[in-house]
Order: structure tokens, then sequence, then C-alpha cells
């Protein structure tokens, strides 16, 4: 016992013995004291259970929306890039703007699963695995823009350091070759976090399905579970190793969305070349993946029947942050209109009275009603517990974040220096398909992913129950 | 004589008992043992006097290897290689080697952390003696067991038994190898 003697090991004033601070009451992160075998049970019965006839309803709904990428994507790659509205002087549109605007979704789910696990937000637990899915589907999605805009997408593999028969190498100076490093790192280390969390649970799993006699699936998974056994000497490094993966994942998922910025904010043009756009472009990352976050895990946590895992207090913490984030672009917004002005560049004081007031303004004004406006109702706590207006509210968010994107990207290109040169864009069916499709896509890897992976990381959501303290029902500490 | 056993197998009922065994276990001067849990327990290195990871030495090295593969790749590419002038900018410049340097140093260094984190695991083991017990499935859900291998200089059969159930273990058993 350490109350008697000050001991060496013990540094500070003796005061702080007699110190009681204050019992703070801490929200439950799992209600209704639910037990391990509970929590397994109920993470594993939707992989074990029967397919349920929605899912069936749902893959065949989302793999036909798909087809309408691939149709997009083939007339593309048959015909060439010409069968993209891009014309001069709008030669980036939609291409990066879903590109920028899948790459943004998938940042809550980074942010969710490292920054949020350096801060100890145990809250995390019960949606870190469904959002890191969301970002690697995200960045699939996100992914297919910059290969097939590049026309000959055969020749996409040029992007890569890779000796070709030119003996030419990619120009370093550019940052659309820094986007090539920090998206496809971005995808990798999102594919090895994820998968680093999955071990345990595949372990479960693989002795689950073997004592239930379904040798093959348990022979799947434990391929996957590489053998894990519990030892806590590996719980030991694991623990390590996924603290380390969070640490380095923070400033990954902050520069990935930087180097994007990165794409506009080093060119000439006005509107895109300021040193707020990092900044502005994480902030509004995350705010449009809390808002994806929300989308997808308020119909499961229905669907599945998981609000003792998903609480009011998770869906405060979110609204919460999608709160902040969404103010932080509201800022951000303003802050560019009084730079402009402050700056007393002509150039870029007409590029934002263009935005809101130019031809494209039917656009900013969906922007700011989405972003700016939208997020300022989950101050209230009333709104914040009506479930189904948070998820209406989440789709506003999506949609807006995918119109601030469009915002900055064609407003800025449509009316550059020389008014000779002003054009007008509006995509072709081609793209419309495209993009359309992509929403299937991720679907259909969302749904794959929750019939054939455990939706939540059921070692660490038993960690954070009352039972995982070493010295539950115990009133002394022994040391 | 039947082959050796790999050790005795005690099981425990809630996180307090096993982290409260583990610490008689390592008190009793045992090297060569382990507890098996379904979740990270947190202050059980300390109970069974599990030395600090070595992970972190291993995500270093990546982190260096990388950064250093993206400052030289980059000048070996732009610089010497095939040095070509765009915009008038510098042939190699730390400045704009910058992020892409960055971002392989946490590519390597992720790949590093994992890697290293399987080297020192021993895994992927597919067979081991501890996936044979009868029970071991609600190692993965909601049981806890401690394991004292055969091969440890103080193991004896009966009072490894007798410490295992002075420490609360129940349906101690014998793991065959």
């Amino acid at each position: 016992m350490a109350a008697a003697a000050p001991s060496a090991g013990h540094a500070g004033p003796a005061i702080l013995n007699e110190v009681k601070p204050a019992e703070l009451p801490r929200a439950v992160l799992v209600e209704n004291n639910r037990s391990f075998t509970w929590i397994t049970d109920k993470i594993c019965g939707i992989i074990e259970g029967k397919t349920p006839t929605w899912w069936w309803v749902c893959f065949i709904v989302a793999c036909f929306v798909a087809s309408f990428t691939v149709a997009g994507l083939t007339y593309l790659v048959a015909t060439g890039v010409g069968v993209w509205g891009h014309a001069n002087p709008v030669n980036w549109a939609w291409d990066i703007v879903n590109f920028v605007f899948w790459i943004g979704i998938g940042h809550a789910g980074t942010l969710i699963s490292a920054i949020l696990c350096l801060l100890r937000q145990k809250w995390r637990t019960s949606i870190n695995r469904a959002a890191e899915a969301m970002t690697i589907f995200a960045v699939v999605c996100a992914g297919i823009f910059p290969v097939f805009h590049v026309g000959r997408v055969w020749f996409a593999w040029y992007l890569f350091p890779i000796p070709n028969s030119n003996y030419i190498w990619q120009n370093f100076r550019s940052p659309l070759e820094w986007d090539v490093f920090a998206v496809s790192t971005y995808g990798t280390v999102s594919v090895l976090f994820w998968y680093v969390g999955l071990i345990p649970d595949l372990a479960t799993l693989r002795d689950r399905f073997l004592a239930s006699g379904n040798k093959l699936r348990s022979w799947i998974y434990g391929l996957f579970a590489m053998g894990w056994r519990g030892s806590n000497r590996h719980w030991s490094n694991y623990e390590m190793a996924y603290l380390i993966l969070a640490g380095i994942s923070t400033p990954l998922v902050l520069s990935v969305h930087t180097i994007v910025s990165f794409d506009f904010a080093v060119s000439l043009i006005p509107g895109w070349h300021t040193t707020i756009f990092p900044p502005y472009f994480v902030a509004g990352a995350i705010f449009s993946g809390f808002g994806m976050v929300l989308t997808l895990m308020l119909p499961l946590r229905g669907i599945y029947k998981l609000e003792d895992l998903i609480t009011q207090y998770h869906i405060d913490c979110m609204c919460k942050i999608t709160l902040a984030t969404g103010t932080m672009v509201g800022y951000a917004y303003a802050m560019e209109f009084f730079i402009a002005w402050y700056s007393a560049n002509p150039y870029e004081g007409f590029a934002f009275i263009n935005r809101a007031f130019g031809p494209y303004a039917w656009a900013y004004w969906i922007m700011i009603t989405c972003n700016v406006i939208t997020p300022q109702f989950f101050w209230f706590k009333k709104v914040r517990q009506n479930t189904a207006l948070v998820w209406v509210l989440s789709i506003f968010v999506n949609v807006g974040m995918w119109f601030e994107r469009f915002v900055i990207i064609a407003t800025s290109l449509a009316r550059d220096f020389l008014p000779s040169s002003w054009g007008y864009y509006s995509p072709s069916i081609v793209e419309i398909f495209t993009f359309f499709g992509t929403f299937g896509v991720f679907s259909v890897l969302f749904l794959l992913f929750i019939r054939f992976l455990p939706i939540m990381p059921m070692a660490e959501l038993k960690a954070v129950t009352p039972q995982a303290d070493v010295h539950s029902g115990h009133d002394h500490h022994s040391s | 004589m039947a082959a050796q056993p790999h050790g005795l197998i005690a099981t425990f009922d809630t996180v307090p008992d096993v982290y409260h065994a583990a610490e008689k276990v390592r008190d009793a001067g045992y090297k060569f043992w382990d507890c098996i849990t379904p979740l990270p327990i947190h202050g059980l290195d300390k109970a069974m006097g599990v030395k600090r990871s070595s992970v972190p030495k291993f995500s270093l090295a990546g982190g260096i290897i990388g950064f250093a593969t993206g400052m030289s790749m980059i000048w070996f590419m732009n610089a010497f290689d095939y040095p070509l002038v765009v915009g008038g900018k510098p042939y190699f410049s730390p400045m704009f080697a910058f992020p892409v340097s960055y971002e392989l140093t946490i590519l390597i260094c992720a790949f590093a952390t994992i890697g290293g984190m399987f080297f020192l695991n021993r895994l992927p083991m597919h067979y081991h003696p501890v996936l044979k017990h009868d029970n071991i499935h609600r190692a993965m859900d909601d049981r806890f067991f401690i394991v004292i291998e055969a091969r440890d200089p103080k193991f004896d059969g009966a009072r490894t038994r007798a410490l295992l159930e002075k420490a609360g273990g129940k349906d101690i058993k014998e793991l065959e190898a």
C-alpha cells in the first residue's frame, strides 16, 4: 500500500495524497452494462447470421448505380477526355472536384482512428472501424478521377517514378506529383492501420467459425488473423504499434489535404493563390467526413440495434465536431473575403465578388447554406437527439462540401485575368454518370464490409467497458 | 516417456482475477509464461513484468530510411540522372523535395512499425499449442488464461499447478506441445 510513507517513487508534495478530487460524471460508452460476451455475440452475429433481405436489395441497387461509373469510364477510355465538359478556360472541373470531395470524406475516418486515439477519446472505439472502412473506400472512389483524367489511362503509371523508355523522370517540383505520393501513401497507410485493428477481431471470428464447424470461413479469417492468440506479450507490441500508427497517421491526414490544397494554392489563379488553403481544406475535409460518418452510422445503428454501443453520447460528440469544423469552414469563407479586400489586389477582389454574385452564385449560396448554416443547428440538444434530423442535416453537409470544391475550382477558372478568355462550364452527361456511379462503388464496398467484417472493434470496445479495469469490483488498490 | 507437454494453462473469469494472478506468477520468478486475453488490459504489462515494447526502434529506422529515400531519389532523378529546367526552378532543393520525402517517411515508417510488430510477436504463426486448448475460443471472447511453459527453468508440474491454483486459476490443464 502506498498510503503511509512518502516513498521515493512518488515525487510531489505530500498534500497531494490528501486531496480528493471531485468525482466527475463520465459518459458511459457501452450502455446497459453489457458483458464481453454480449459484445462478441452482437458484432459477430451480424456476420454469422443469414444475409438479410435489405442487404441484397441495397447491394443490387448499389451495383446498378456503380455500373454508371463503369459506363462513363468505358465511354471515356474508348473515346477520349473530350467527352467530359472541360474546355478552355475551365480545364479542371468535376474530375478534381470529385477527387477532392472523396478524399475529404475519407479524412474523418483517419481523424477518428488516429487523432482521437492520441487524444484518448474513448468514444471513438465504436465508430472507428466503420469510419476507417469509409476512408479506404472513399480513397478508392477518389483515385478513379485523377487516374482517368490523364486521358490515356494505360499510361497512368507514368505518375510513379518507374524507369520508362523515355529516360525522363517525374517533375518533383510540381504539387501534382506531391499529390501522387500523398494520396497513395494515405491509401496504403489507411489500409495498414485498418488491417492491424482487424487482426484480433479476425481471430475471434476464426475461433467462432471453428467452434460452429464452418471450417472454410474459419480458415479464411484465420489466414488474415495471422495466428493471433491474444497473448499479452503480443498485445504489448501490438498496442505500441497501434499507437505509433496513430501517431504517424495524424501528420499524414493533415498533410494529405494540405498537399491537395497545394494543387491550387501553389498556382497563380486568383481565388486559389492563398495561404489559408491548407488549414481550410483540412477543416473542410473533417467536416465532410463527419457528415458522411453520420450518414452511414445512423442507419447501421438503427438496423442492427446498436444503440448500446453507439449511444446518444457518441452522436452528440460527432455532431459537435461537425459543428466546430463547419464553423471553422464558415470562418475561412469570411476570412477569404477579408483578405481579398485587404490585399487590395483587384483580381483577388474580383474573384470573390464573382464567386458570390457571378454566374456561379447559385452554387456559392448552396455551399453557404449547407456548410455554414446547417451545422449551426447542432448547437441545440433537441436537434442532436433527433436521429432522423441529424441524418438529414448530415446529407446537407455532404452536398455542401461537394459544392465548396466546385465553387473554388469552377469560379476561379471561368473568370481569370482576361475577359476575352472567360467561359462557363457545365458537366457533360458522361461526367455526371461517372460521378453518380462512384456512390454505387462506395456503397458496394461498404455493404461487403458490413457483411463480412466486424463493423466495430470488439477488442477495443471491451477495453473501454468497466469490467476491463483491473481494479473493477475492488475497493482497495494493491500495488 | 510421453512427449514433454507445452505447459500448464489455467482459466480466469475476470480481468482483476487474471491481473492479480499475473502478479503472483511474476513474483514466483517465472520467465516463459504468458497471459491470453481477449482485450488489451491496461496495466497487465506491469503485472507481468513485460518490458516496454521495441516496436518504436523499427519505426524510427523506417522513418529515417523513408526520408533519406525521398530526398536522395528526388535529387537523383531531377538533379543528377536527367536534369531538366522547369520554370527556372533549381534542379534540387530540399524545399520542394520535402512533401514527397515527408510522405515516404510516413509510408516506410508504417511498414516498419507493422513489420516490426509481426517480427517481435513471431507472427504469422498459425500453429501454436495454446490454440489447441478446448476452450481457447473463449480467449477471443470473455475468458482469460495464464500459460506457464514447461521450458521455464522453474517449471515443475506439481508446484506450478499449485501456484496457479493458489492464484485463483480454474480448470488447470496440461497443454500438449
